[in-house]
């Protein structure tokens, strides 16, 4: 395993172990409001300082976890979920009218200012963690649908397959039998690069103020809280930045360590 | 040649009927009456009434959907409801901003990203290409907007350098651009890693090819073989991510907007969302998508130009 790889996935292991810790236990209860001791800078009993709520900031860091891993996962899951099938379709229909379909159909979406759309749908659907996961989730889709139609269609061309195609076995079965497992290390490393960027998303979105809403934490508000504190308590903007940026770090350093990891001929090459 | 320039308008077209209807659709689905959405629950059914002509929902949607469209075709953006002033003139003060805001931060991407790409890719292994892609891996993963913040609380307050935000107007150009300045630089960073990325990939995939090694063998130094055959071939996939890229900025752009108080289309989208003003929100974001389509379509062209084999290809 490569250094990207493990210090890659020790970053996201810690997020994803601060949101789960997160729902049993936070250092301090960020529902209530302690105003006189607001904006403290780190301290022993609050390790990351007080907002101007005077919450601690590591509780909350620890909670806006939750929304951003929840809102990027899902909206992966939206991408693979939809994408996947569209691309084992295309690739298993090779040429046909339908394949053409498809391909201009992420042509097309891939051509929208995603940001842009995503703005347009939660302003006339309301600001909430769920259209923000639809809005990030849409664009995930042309994404997986094109590198598994990629992958899928080498993998037609092959040996085993037209064994499979000889036993007599459907355009779907081999498509699900044959080609997902043979995709499956390429969607991995994709998933991890699309949920970095779906963290960026939300936390843009919520910045913006039209993602997750009050009570739920998010990193993207506590930043858009701190905008105007910057000046005179630069750690409650700084906090939840290195969040942010720390979890992207993590899982772009750790997709990049499975792609070689899991590719065997660069393993081959190394060794 | 003419082929695929003809396909590539034909593609242009169908994204932008698509897009439009995609954008009408969304702003129709809303639930209820939109005239009703707009003015808010304290609204007087007569206003409501008022309203409803005026943005013709008395008509089919089909009929509203081309009167839209062929408004757009000729100019006409139709009338905001909260400025009571066209559209298309709300769109002209601001696009002033978010324009030169997204030329100025391609413009400094590229120069950044260039240089540091084509080092790295030359120095393969060595310690600069180790620095400059540890450094762009940071410039992938930092969040815009916290970025521009960073840059507001060290240039503007602590150094005072520049203003933490706000627009001069361009009766003073130089005042202008340095109030653009940080703008660009937060929007221009992690685009400039991306691209920095791009080139430099794209630059050893060139340097392995047989042709870089036939220019050697004629004698040309590595250095000439790099800058007279590589870097050329390898503009290619380059030009596409720079496409890319402006749409990135300029709808990037909308958020940075917001942390330097500009006075662009981002803040003219969001007042017109908080105002719920959907005739601004519509065309605004019909303009920002047509813009964007129309770069793609553009570096389409740029390809064929670059490329020879594109011209060929059917």
């Amino acid at each position: 395993m490569s250094r990207n790889l493990i210090i890659g996935a020790a970053l996201t292991v810690l997020f994803i172990a601060l949101a789960v810790v997160s729902f049993v236990w936070t250092p301090a209860d960020i529902e209530t409001l302690d105003i006189p001791n607001r904006l403290q800078t780190p301290s022993a009993t609050n390790w990351l300082g007080t907002d101007h709520f005077g919450r601690d900031i590591l509780s909350m860091i620890m909670m806006g976890a939750r929304t951003s891993i929840a809102v990027a996962l899902l909206a992966v899951g939206i991408g693979m979920a939809l994408g996947i099938p569209l691309g084992l379709l295309a690739a298993a229909r090779h040429g046909s009218f339908l394949d053409e379909l498809i391909m201009r159909g992420n042509d097309l979406v891939f051509a929208f200012p995603s940001l842009v759309i995503a703005i347009l749908i939660t302003a006339v659907f309301g600001a909430s963690a769920v259209n923000a996961i639809i809005a990030i989730g849409i664009f995930n889709i042309p994404v997986f649908a094109r590198l598994t139609r990629g992958a899928a269609l080498p993998l037609w061309e092959r040996d085993f397959i037209l064994a499979a195609r000889v036993c007599g076995k459907s355009a779907t079965h081999i498509s699900i039998e044959h080609i997902l497992p043979n995709i499956t290390n390429l969607m991995i490393v994709q998933g991890t690069i699309q949920f970095s960027l779906g963290i960026l998303a939300e936390a843009a979105l919520s910045y913006i103020g039209l993602g997750a809403q009050p009570p739920t934490a998010s990193w993207g508000r506590m930043l858009a809280d701190a905008q105007t504190l910057v000046s005179i308590a630069p750690h409650v903007a700084l906090v939840p930045g290195f969040a942010i940026l720390l979890m992207v770090l993590g899982l772009n350093l750790m997709g990049d360590g499975l792609r070689d990891w899991l590719d065997p001929r660069i393993r081959v090459a190394r060794t | 040649m003419i082929r695929y320039v003809l396909g590539r308008l034909t593609s242009l077209i169908i994204s932008l009927i698509v897009a439009s209807i995609v954008i009408f659709a969304v702003i129709e689905v809303i639930p209820g009456d939109p005239a009703a959405f707009m003015l808010g629950i304290n609204a007087r059914p007569d206003t409501i009434a008022a309203l409803r002509a005026e943005m013709g929902l008395d008509q089919s949607v089909v009929a509203r959907y081309f009167d839209w469209v062929t408004g757009l075709l000729r100019g006409d953006f139709g009338q905001s409801w909260t400025y009571k002033t066209p559209v298309a003139e709300l769109i002209a003060d601001r696009i002033w901003v978010s324009l030169p805001l997204a030329i100025y931060a391609l413009a400094l991407s590229t120069i950044i990203a260039f240089p540091a790409g084509i080092y790295a890719a030359s120095r393969r292994g060595g310690a600069g290409d180790v620095t400059i892609m540890g450094a762009t891996q940071l410039g992938v993963a930092i969040p815009n907007f916290w970025f521009a913040m960073i840059l507001v609380l060290i240039f503007a307050i602590n150094l005072r350098w520049f203003s933490a935000g706000g627009f001069p107007g361009w009766d003073n150009p130089l005042q202008a651009i340095k109030a653009l300045t940080l703008p660009a630089i937060a929007l221009a960073l992690p685009q400039a890693a991306i691209l920095a990325r791009v080139m430099r990939s794209s630059l050893l995939d060139m340097l392995g090819e047989d042709f870089i090694r036939t220019a050697r063998a004629k004698g040309l130094s590595a250095r000439q073989a790099l800058w007279k055959h590589a870097v050329r071939n390898a503009l290619i996939p380059v030009l596409t991510i720079i496409g890319l890229q402006f749409s990135f900025l300029l709808a990037g752009g909308i958020i940075i907007e917001q942390v330097f108080f500009l006075p662009g289309l981002g803040r003219l989208i969001f007042q017109s969302i908080s105002a719920r003003d959907l005739i601004v929100v519509e065309s605004v974001v019909m303009l920002l998508v047509f813009t964007v389509i129309m770069v793609n379509f553009l570096v389409d062209l740029a390809y064929a130009a670059v490329d020879p084999r594109l011209r060929t290809k059917s």
